[in-house]
């Protein structure tokens, strides 16, 4: 890492070298130089050391979190930053507004979150980035004025139309379809789904019907029942399109230890190891995600630029992510990974997340 | 049927009839739930004859089956007038741990590991039950206090990570799917526990006390009855039964984190009360609330066929579940004006 905190001062120049030398521990002046690069980014600014991030999941425990943390942290070890994970227990609306007033009143130099809820985080993160912090969302969005960048996964049209077209090739493209969601205001999700729609609606997927629209709430047991229902409701059911690595788990757990498995096929977004099973056994053909580490190292690379002035949010700027390499920055704030990875039986023993 | 409490006296004839009309009554509560049943089932088979095929009755029994054993548990605390409330967070526990010890030692045999979950489970009870026995804390207290203790726990053990299908052995993933004719492992396993349940408050001493704890704590203790000691019995078997629940869960479900079984406790709570069992104490059967857990099952299950909109979904089901509730107390209304009547010239 000391190698790529050379590069990143080499990169920077000289000039900037003086302006924020020396600025590791004194967050007053941090802060002050915060403030004087807020109008426009200066791509030239050094990467400012010992920032202090604030890394906020939709719920602590929920594994995919897990692994964008260990990500979000990998990014802090490089940049010298200090990656402090923290977050509510329950991916409930409002839960997540005690922890955004804590770290604005911890003087967090950013905030790394995704939103449980739009709307709900909002006045929380007016607040806070009024205060001088920096917010970076990811993997699920806050409303735009709330927050400087939104780190998207992927494009959602892309992950809305790999699912289906997934589908499509597991069910060769007709017969009845069926979404298996997360809660019903999910925010990522219900983009995706509106998506999906709208990519059913092409001629090569005519053949295919999407019939209903369960919420399993990202619980098991609730998603085991919904995909029962889901089953008994429409007996023509050829898939189920489970966007959210819970509900797609359960699905596949459900269908492959019934009678109907072989005849549904299910498909979604799952991670390589809670998916292994259920592709060995034939239950899912393929499935899609990107990598959740990636997704963190990428929010918290983006999250340094902004504490570091090198980028506003604006259209068009450029920062370097380490390993990752360059990112721009597109309409509206938002950065995107890159598009997703599909996992089937034959690369998904590569994978180990 | 009940000679044990009462071996030495002569019970006068009037007693008699008025505990005739109460387990007539009881059995009558149950008979109830068994009409609710049908109410639900019959009119969901009408519009959509797939919800009685052999799948999805199998599903049905399968889906209340952890719940159903959670509210043995919980009916042998709440007869003797307390609460259990960390009976999800104890399955959690226990069904992290369970999953845990199969994938890190694959050769592990079956029971043996089952048997982990339930020493796991066994060991939560015990700690509730000493807090509220010798500790003379509120059951509700304590059990609230634990059930965020035993989650907590389960958080940092585990630490975010999950153990999934592909790391448990197949022996245990077939328990939670395989069937000895036709029916799943699961149900006979939750059968059995609320057979041995039942038989137990219904026949031996020990069970009919819990009885007498509940309807008058203070009488019971005048009456010699070790109040202390059979309240901690109570917890450990609901922490055991819900230790036992955590592996069966792991064995139906084959992916787990440290949220498994959140929330769990209100709907076992719930099972228990439309079951017919007294929250306040001093009545109730093991048979009741394991059937108040397959109604309220059977509810989700059958707004889910029917296509109600999602968003409606839980307001029915709470709306269900108040008139189940209702229902409950009219019962006991007119049973205790009914025993006020029989036993109106003893009393007078």
């Amino acid at each position: 890492m000391n190698t790529r905190l050379v590069l990143a001062l080499v990169m920077s120049g000289a000039v900037a070298l003086t302006a924020c030398g020396g600025t590791t521990k004194d967050s007053a002046g941090d802060q002050t130089g915060g403030a004087t690069n807020a109008a426009k980014g200066d791509p030239s600014a050094a990467l400012k050391e010992g920032l202090k991030i604030t890394f906020l999941p939709k719920q602590v425990n929920n594994p995919y979190f897990t692994v964008a943390q260990k990500g979000s942290e990998q990014a802090g070890t490089a940049i010298k930053a200090e990656v402090k994970a923290t977050g509510p227990s329950d991916a409930a609306a409002s839960s997540q507004v005690t922890y955004i007033n804590t770290a604005a009143q911890q003087k967090q130099d950013a905030l790394v979150i995704s939103a449980n809820d739009a709307n709900a985080v909002a006045p929380a993160l007016k607040t806070a980035r009024s205060q001088g912090l920096k917010v970076v969302t990811f993997d699920s969005d806050a409303a735009p004025d709330a927050r400087d960048v939104f780190v998207n996964q992927a494009r959602s049209n892309d992950i809305a139309a790999v699912q289906v077209k997934l589908m499509a090739e597991a069910i060769g493209a007709s017969g009845e379809i069926a979404i298996l969601s997360a809660t019903p205001n999910a925010t990522n999700q219900n983009a995706w789904i509106e998506v999906m729609k709208t990519e059913l609606a092409k001629p090569e997927y005519a053949g295919m019907k999407l019939v209903e629209t369960a919420y399993g709430n990202d619980d098991d047991q609730t998603s085991f029942q919904k995909t029962q229902g889901l089953l008994q409701a429409h007996p023509n059911l050829k898939g189920i399109i489970s966007p959210t690595t819970v509900g797609v788990a359960a699905a596949a757990r459900y269908l492959s230890s019934s009678e109907y498995k072989g005849k549904v096929k299910v498909t979604g977004l799952g991670t390589p190891n809670q998916m292994r099973k259920f592709v060995q056994d034939g239950t899912a053909g393929s499935f899609a995600l990107w990598d959740p580490s990636k997704l963190g190292q990428l929010a918290t690379y983006a999250a340094a630029a902004l504490a570091s002035g090198q980028i506003t949010g604006a259209e068009g700027e450029k920062f370097k992510a380490g390993e990752l390499g360059e990112y721009t920055v597109g309409a509206k704030g938002e950065v995107v990974l890159g598009p997703p990875t599909v996992f089937n039986k034959d690369n998904i023993d590569q994978f180990d997340f | 049927m009940t000679t044990q409490l009462t071996p030495a006296v002569t019970p006068p004839a009037r007693r008699t009839a008025a505990r005739r009309l109460t387990s007539r009554v009881g059995r009558v509560r149950e008979l109830g739930i068994v009409v609710a049943l049908a109410l639900v089932v019959l009119p969901t088979a009408i519009v959509n004859p797939r919800f009685v095929q052999p799948q999805s009755l199998r599903d049905l029994l399968l889906n209340a089956s952890i719940v159903a054993l959670l509210a043995v548990g919980q009916t042998l605390v709440v007869i003797t007038r307390n609460v259990d409330l960390s009976v999800g967070s104890v399955l959690g526990l226990s069904a992290f741990l369970t999953a845990q010890h199969f994938a890190d030692n694959p050769g592990t045999p079956l029971l043996l590991g089952i048997g982990f979950g339930v020493a796991v489970g066994l060991a939560c009870g015990f700690l509730n039950g000493l807090l509220v026995a010798l500790g003379n804390v509120p059951s509700l207290v304590v059990t609230l206090g634990t059930l965020y203790v035993f989650r907590g726990i389960d958080y940092a053990l585990a630490q975010g990570e999950q153990i999934n299908a592909a790391n448990l052995p197949d022996a245990l993933l077939d328990l939670g799917s395989s069937r000895v004719l036709g029916v799943p492992v699961l149900v006979l396993v939750a059968v059995v526990v609320i057979v041995v349940a039942g038989v137990y408050l219904r026949s031996y001493r020990s069970g009919r006390e819990l009885y007498a704890i509940g309807s008058n704590p203070e009488a019971a203790t005048l009456a010699g009855i070790p109040v202390a000691k059979r309240t901690l019995t109570t917890f450990v078997l609901s922490g055991l039964i819900a230790g036992l629940a955590g592996a069966l869960w792991v064995a139906r479900y084959g992916t787990v984190d440290a949220a498994a079984g959140t929330g769990l406790e209100l709907q076992v709570v719930a099972a228990v009360v439309v079951g017919g069992v007294a929250i306040f104490g001093g009545s109730g059967t093991v048979t009741g609330a394991a059937l108040g857990a397959l109604l309220l099952g059977t509810i989700t299950s059958c707004l889910v066929v029917l296509q109600i909109p999602a968003f409606w979904q839980q307001a029915i089901a709470g709306a269900l579940l108040l008139s189940a509730i209702t229902v409950d107390r009219l019962l006991a209304l007119r049973l205790a004006k009914a025993l006020r009547t029989s036993e109106g010239t003893s009393h007078a």
